[in-house]
């Protein structure tokens, strides 16, 4: 009896049960209410289906929370992401717009690489500003979360750029091998990621310098390196995402393109089980925690409820995942329920009063 | 390095160093009017300052609410969406022929209320402010939606007297009677945070919340506190909101919370507690009414401008925060 107790224990206490099933919950909740909802058929040899819908829909929050999990596992956050992924997109579409072929792949590269470059010297910023200068990470990258949207609307001058570029869409709606690639870009993101993080040290590292920064730095890592790194790495992956975003509707729109994103990253984070102080980090918890996300919207629009309405939902889940996953709520229910006969429940935290 | 310029901040300045951020707003603001005076010269009218009250009255009282949760180094990213939703709550009931004081009563209790429940979020599960007051946000303006998706006009007498009453002298300079709720609120805090035992509380708790715990200090008490006030600071600059604009729109005060936090830092509040006044955040608020009033004489800069100022200020702040010495963690 013990032995299953254990193991029940082990499978639910590991990082990911919970993330899983409240995925599963949602799915089998959704085919219920419409039971086509997992059908998935093949259609020109490419994959159609609400399953790979959210898959492809998801692939910009996968690639953003990747870079933010980095620098969320450095002790940091991240809330200039939104803002990033407005800056790169109107850069790319704005490039390409003024081309005379929109369609040649060398225009299409040119706009990414420059969407990129940006992309890469705000991330720098965000790095100087955190490792260097020794700024908090939440005011530093306040700065640019508030400065980028008005200079993504400079770059647009505050129209919406609207191209018509073959390649350019493809970022975003094309197909490679039945799958959209949007998913596959995200995957090899990931993989990119895990490979670096999990097969050489530069993971230990980053959870090293989340830990305790200072304690790393004597131990002889370069700390200030890493989390610059850190910001650099999560501006790209943000520039990635600014690019899908903006092909999925062919228009770069500086206001509205990437709104809500860092809260959404931020939010497949920590449902993928990574502490906002730093420390451990879960790439698959991550991901997991990003389909949950867009699962959510696709079945919250697939009811016919408002979008705006759908943040009411998010709040629920954000609030019962949390609670789940913080370790104060846990004690209490397992002390109710072990020490029902016995030990007094919780005695310092019953005293505190309430303001009046 | 810190004590070279501890040294000299003594010898030659005789500033204490808290203080300087506060100064350096202050310095700023007169600059910026000093600048407006100076290119355009209906700037110098006394109701420009009278506009910049009247326009930003409902930020100054969100604001000082989040000096508050600031202090003692929690954040509150739900004001915006409190806003919103106190707005759209109390036109929708207004709509239902609800008397003005019966909303206004039920306006007021939401936000405090929901304040509160982050707040024991926060404490009693040691969830992260951040996630807790997200969550929060989405659910206020998930409400609004629910109440509504489209704007519901007001035109209730009481709303459109408090709306359009003007407060003035003999010149024709007035401000509305928002402005003076906005800065009762704003005495009223000052006078919590600086003399009552709350106010040392909410100081000593930012300081460090160890120690705070160690000197027997309500630490949970004070944390649920601050969240509260600043729900009923949010739930205020609703009402005001809604005098303003008489109506409730579901997508009104989006990204209000970064405008806050800005000008609370701006106002010399250091964002991990422990430091900062009231009075600095009132000269924030009017900073970054102050930058709105010049892009608008202007007219030649674009409204983005003013986020890129912002932002630039914002930095200016922090990089003078570290370079004055306060400590970060």
């Amino acid at each position: 009896m013990t032995d299953t107790r254990s193991r029940y224990r082990a499978v639910t206490g590991h990082q990911l049960f919970w993330p899983v099933a409240v995925l599963v919950v949602m799915l089998a909740a959704n085919t219920i209410y419409r039971p086509g909802f997992l059908s998935v058929e093949v259609n020109n040899g490419h994959l159609y289906g609400t399953p790979i819908d959210i898959l492809r829909l998801s692939a910009p929050l996968i690639l953003v929370a990747l870079g933010m999990t980095v620098v969320i596992s450095t002790g940091g956050i991240d809330l200039s992401v939104g803002s990033m992924v407005a800056i790169s997109g109107a850069t790319a579409c704005l490039y390409i717009s003024e081309q005379p072929d929109q369609n040649s792949l060398p225009a299409v590269l040119t706009g990414l690489a420059m969407g990129l470059g940006i992309a890469l010297v705000l991330g720098a910023w965000n790095g100087v500003l955190v490792a260097v200068i020794g700024i908090q990470p939440i005011i530093a990258t306040l700065i640019l979360m508030v400065a980028g949207r008005g200079l993504a609307q400079l770059i647009t001058e505050g129209q919406i750029i609207t191209i018509n570029s073959g390649p350019y869409r493809a970022i975003g709606l094309g197909h490679v091998l039945t799958l959209p690639l949007a998913i596959l870009i995200a995957l090899a993101a990931a993989l990119l990621v895990a490979a670096f993080t999990r097969w050489t040290a530069l993971g230990m590292i980053i959870e090293s310098v989340g830990g305790n920064a200072e304690a790393s730095r004597l131990a002889g890592i370069r700390s200030g390196r890493v989390v610059f790194l850190a910001y650099v790495l999560s501006a790209v992956c943000a520039a990635v995402a600014g690019f899908m975003i903006t092909a999925n509707v062919s228009s770069a729109d500086g206001n509205a393109a990437g709104l809500w994103v860092e809260l959404d990253a931020i939010l497949a984070v920590v449902i993928g089980g990574t502490a906002l102080a730093g420390g451990r980090f879960h790439l698959s918890g991550t991901i997991l925690g990003a389909l949950i996300i867009q699962t959510l919207t696709t079945s919250v629009y697939a009811m016919n409820i408002s979008p705006q309405t759908a943040l009411l939902f998010k709040a629920v889940v954000v609030i019962a995942v949390c609670l789940i996953q913080a370790p104060a709520f846990r004690a209490r229910i397992t002390r109710q329920r072990r020490a029902a006969p016995t030990s007094p429940p919780t005695p310092a935290r019953e005293k505190e009063e309430v303001p009046a | 390095m810190s004590s070279t310029s501890l040294t000299l901040g003594r010898a030659k300045l005789r500033l204490p160093r808290r203080q300087v951020p506060v100064l350096a707003t202050l310095v700023l603001l007169l600059v910026m009017y000093g600048i407006g005076v100076s290119q355009y010269r209906a700037f110098s009218n006394v109701q420009v300052v009278f506009n910049v009250f009247i326009d930003n009255g409902f930020l100054l009282v969100v604001a000082v609410g989040m000096t508050f949760v600031i202090l003692t180094g929690g954040i509150d990213l739900s004001v915006g969406s409190v806003v919103a939703m106190t707005a759209m709550v109390s036109a929708s009931l207004l709509q239902q022929g609800l008397p003005a004081q019966v909303v206004l009563v039920v306006a007021l209790l939401i936000g405090p209320l929901l304040g509160f429940l982050m707040g024991c979020a926060i404490h009693f599960f040691e969830i992260q402010p951040f996630i807790v007051t997200l969550a929060g946000m989405f659910f206020a303006r998930g409400m609004c939606t629910f109440i509504s998706g489209s704007s519901i006009p007001i035109t209730d007498g009481f709303w459109t007297t408090m709306s359009q009453q003007r407060i003035g002298d003999p010149q024709g300079n007035f401000v509305s009677i928002s402005v003076l709720i906005a800065f009762a609120v704003v005495i009223v805090a000052a006078w919590t945070l600086a003399y009552t035992r709350l106010g040392r509380n909410v100081y000593a708790v930012g300081g460090n919340p160890q120690s705070a715990l160690l000197m027997g200090l309500p630490v949970g008490r004070t944390r649920i506190a601050v969240y509260t006030i600043s729900g009923l600071c949010s739930a205020i600059g609703g009402i005001l909101l809604s005098f303003y604009t008489l109506s409730g729109a579901p997508l009104i005060a989006v990204g209000m919370e970064l405008d806050v936090i800005a000008a609370v830092v701006i106002g010399g509040t250091v964002l991990t507690g422990g430091s900062g006044y009231v009075f600095g955040t009132v000269l924030g608020v009017l900073a970054l009414g102050v930058i709105q009033t010049l892009i608008t004489f202007d007219g030649s800069l674009n409204s983005w401008w003013t986020r890129i100022v912002i932002g630039g200020l914002l930095f200016a702040f922090i990089l003078l925060q570290r370079l004055v010495g306060i400590r970060y963690k």
